[in-house]
């Protein structure tokens, strides 16, 4: 029996290796768009994440040259396990090609294991653990958008430069939030500035009211947010309500969102300094694009995450055409070799450890006398070029790295 | 159930109960035996392992009446064990799945000292509590990795001998164990013990009065039914080959709860009918994105307003009135 069945599985391991020399696979490219479609990372990748992987489809018909690509996506409700059920499946049994976008780190990682086990290619957009680049690299696996070290480094280091030298922490008290804790304070230090204390809040918090107080009386000029989702809009709602930003101290968020300044409105959110990889409105193409987004996505404007996906789906289906392949490996193989152009990022490259490298932007909310149209929410303060926004390669401890 | 024994023909009733769960469980054998050439395997594992998961809750709830709203840290401990296990100290995957259910037995012991002194809702917050208490303890320790959890569990050998990377290997290893599970909840149930349980259930104080220690009988109740959850738990972070947050948070606990009320409180085979509905919605209703929660909660909506005795249960109670008239 078990040898039967051995044989018959060996026959169809057989049978899927022929198919993948016989270069496009099931003679269609599947992507499969994996995300929060329900819960809180709904709006800032979700269904536009979707929306915006069938537009890099759509925009990138002039070379597919009628091959057929088709989208599918699924709600992991950030959850590992079911997470990586339906990568298994989709890899297994329904011909996907790549995933693409995964927030939450937990389930990236999952994920990043399989795709690297199956021999198939992972374009993350949404997750930010600086892992997937570092211990966690992988030769199947792309980071695309921003991670945990960018946006610490890109805030901590750009806000020192420009004046802001002392600093205090709200922290969540979890490996995450520690993390975020010291790599900004080392950079922070090693920019200048100084780090006058830092409390840690446990992870939910609801009530940030006596933490607040203590950011306040440290009379530090920088608040940072070591924390990200709920607790990052929680701490700056209630930190609007003390008065903290009228009363001349600056809040600078770790990870923020278009949807979360959307969320919070202008209003509670003036003043809040944090690093972005995109913004709609730096320039034309940009704007063309995100005006296209919106009209389709009702109203809603595109965040960094879902201009990562379409960036990377179609660095993605370049790589597809040139090689004539998606064998996963190859294909990422492919991406890495060509330099990287499109409307939104610009030119940049893929770096051998999949980290994809362009600028980050420092910004502040604008207050709201200073918006002009919906959507017109950054400040852009500084440029961090893209040689110095992402971890240095031989920092990260990547084994794809020699 | 308490009456039965009052009726001049209950040994008659036993017998058929006895063939409606030997043929009950014939069917299920064999669905669950060819289950993986029709369904995704790796889908079927995880259902088994949930219904695991669902008949040690319900060996608790449904026969021994306590209600535990804490029963993911056993889950989720068993699983970070097992995980950790498999990964850093190189164990082979049935040393590690041991290692694991040893936790959850050990943490049953103590969340179980603590709990049983109360009942009812008390019973629930005090579960609740230490099983919050335990999730901050896997989020802060280092060991579990915080948020990120435990990935890329190897799956290893098998008695040193069956590669679990072969996903059919893979599954019928996860179903012998769901078996062994299943078929030790029901001997416990049916034995003299089991019938003490159901006897404290029903009348606490008149079992107090004929002279059982009901703390010690409840007490290894919970142990038990800690044990098993950890088995499940532990077996989960063999087939995920990662171990995370989701499994001690408390709404696993209350996932838990659903299964075993859907499919039927009280029945042998109603938490595994629970747990395979919950776990395919789960699963093939993802790509309905936000409007999976809003079917599982009219389901449930539907279920406590139309059939309390849940699916099984009903199923059950029509076999019967058919039978006796």
């Amino acid at each position: 029996m078990t040898f039967k069945r051995k044989l018959v599985s060996a026959a169809i391991l057989a049978l899927a290796a022929g198919a993948a020399n016989a270069q496009i696979s099931g003679n269609e490219v599947k992507i499969g768009v994996l995300n929060d479609q329900s819960g809180t990372y709904a709006d800032l990748a979700g269904p536009g994440s979707t929306l915006a992987a069938k537009m890099a489809v759509e925009d990138s018909k002039a070379i597919l040259k009628g091959m057929k690509v088709e989208v599918i996506s699924a709600d992991h409700q950030n959850k590992p396990d079911v997470g990586s059920a339906i990568a298994r499946k989709w890899y297994d049994s329904e011909g996907v090609d790549v995933i693409v976008d995964v927030p939450t780190s937990s389930v990236a990682l999952a994920v990043n294991q399989i795709t690297k086990e199956k021999g198939k290619a992972f374009l993350v957009s949404g997750a930010a653990s600086s892992d997937l680049t570092g211990k966690a690299c992988s030769p199947n696996t792309i980071h695309w958008t921003y991670d945990t070290w960018e946006l610490a480094n890109g805030t901590g280091s750009a806000i020192v430069k420009t004046g802001g030298k002392s600093w205090f922490f709200l922290t969540a008290d979890y490996a995450f939030g520690h993390a975020l804790e010291r790599d900004t304070s080392a950079v922070v230090v090693k920019e200048g500035g100084k780090v006058v204390g830092a409390v840690r809040h446990p992870f939910p918090t609801s009530d940030f009211s006596s933490f607040l107080l203590q950011a306040q009386a440290s009379k530090a000029q920088i608040i940072g947010l070591a924390n990200a989702g709920a607790d990052t809009t929680n701490a700056i709602k209630q930190a609007a309500e003390f008065g903290i930003v009228k009363g001349g101290q600056n809040i600078a968020g770790m990870l923020v969102f278009l949807t979360d300044v959307h969320a919070l409105g202008l209003a509670t959110a003036q003043g809040l300094i944090f690093t972005t990889s995109w913004y709609w409105d730096m320039n034309d193409p940009s704007r063309a694009w995100a005006k296209r987004f919106a009209a389709a996505n009702g109203g809603k404007y595109p965040t960094m995450i879902q201009a990562g996906v379409y960036s990377s789906v179609l660095h993605y289906l370049k790589a597809v055409t040139a090689i004539k392949s998606d064998d996963g490996t190859k294909v990422i193989a492919e991406m890495k070799k060509l330099p990287t152009d499109d409307p939104l990022f610009g030119k940049g490259m893929v770096r051998a450890d999949g980290r994809k490298v362009h600028n980050g932007y420092l910004v502040e909310v604008k207050k709201p006398s200073e918006s002009k149209s919906p959507y017109d929410y950054y400040k852009i303060r500084t440029t961090i070029p893209a040689d110095q926004a992402f971890r240095p390669m031989s920092e990260g401890g990547c084994s794809l790295v020699k | 159930m308490a009456d039965d024994a009052y009726k001049p023909h209950a040994s008659r009733d036993d017998a058929a109960d006895f063939r409606y769960h030997r043929n009950a469980f014939v069917v299920m054998m064999a669905l669950f035996l060819v289950a993986p050439t029709i369904f995704y395997p790796v889908f079927v594992m995880k259902a088994l392992c949930f219904a695991l998961f669902a008949c040690a809750f319900n060996l608790l709830l449904g026969f021994g009446g306590l209600l535990s709203f804490g029963h993911a840290m056993f889950l989720g401990m068993a699983g970070y064990v097992s995980a950790h296990a498999a990964k850093v100290w190189g164990f082979p995957p049935e040393i590690a799945i041991l290692a694991g259910t040893a936790a959850a037995t050990l943490l049953g012991v103590l969340a179980g000292l603590l709990a049983i002194r109360r009942q009812g809702i008390y019973f629930a917050m005090i579960t609740l509590a230490l099983a919050q208490m335990i999730f901050f303890l896997c989020l802060q320790a280092p060991f579990t990795h915080g948020e990120d959890g435990i990935q890329a569990v190897p799956r290893g050998l098998l008695l040193g001998m069956f590669d679990l990377m072969n996903p059919y290997v893979m599954y019928y290893f996860v179903l012998a164990i769901f078996t062994a599970g299943f078929l030790l909840i029901y001997r416990i149930v049916h034995s003299p013990f089991g019938q003490v349980l159901k006897a404290i259930r029903e009348n606490e104080p008149r079992a107090i009065s004929l002279g059982y220690r009901t703390e010690q009988y409840k007490l290894a109740a919970f142990v038990l039914s800690a044990g098993i959850a950890g088995l499940a738990g532990a077996t989960k972070a063999i087939v995920f080959q990662l171990a995370s947050l989701t499994d001690v948070h408390w709404t696993m606990s209350g996932e838990v709860v659903l299964m075993t009320l859907l499919g039927g409180m009280g029945t042998i085979f109603g938490p595994v009918v629970g747990a395979f509905t919950i776990i395919t919605m789960e699963s093939y209703l993802a790509e309905l994105g936000s409007w999976f929660t809003i079917t599982q909660g009219a389901i449930f909506v539907v279920c406590v307003l139309a059939f309390r005795r849940g699916i099984m249960g009903e199923l059950e109670a029509w076999l019967k009135r058919r039978r006796i008239g």
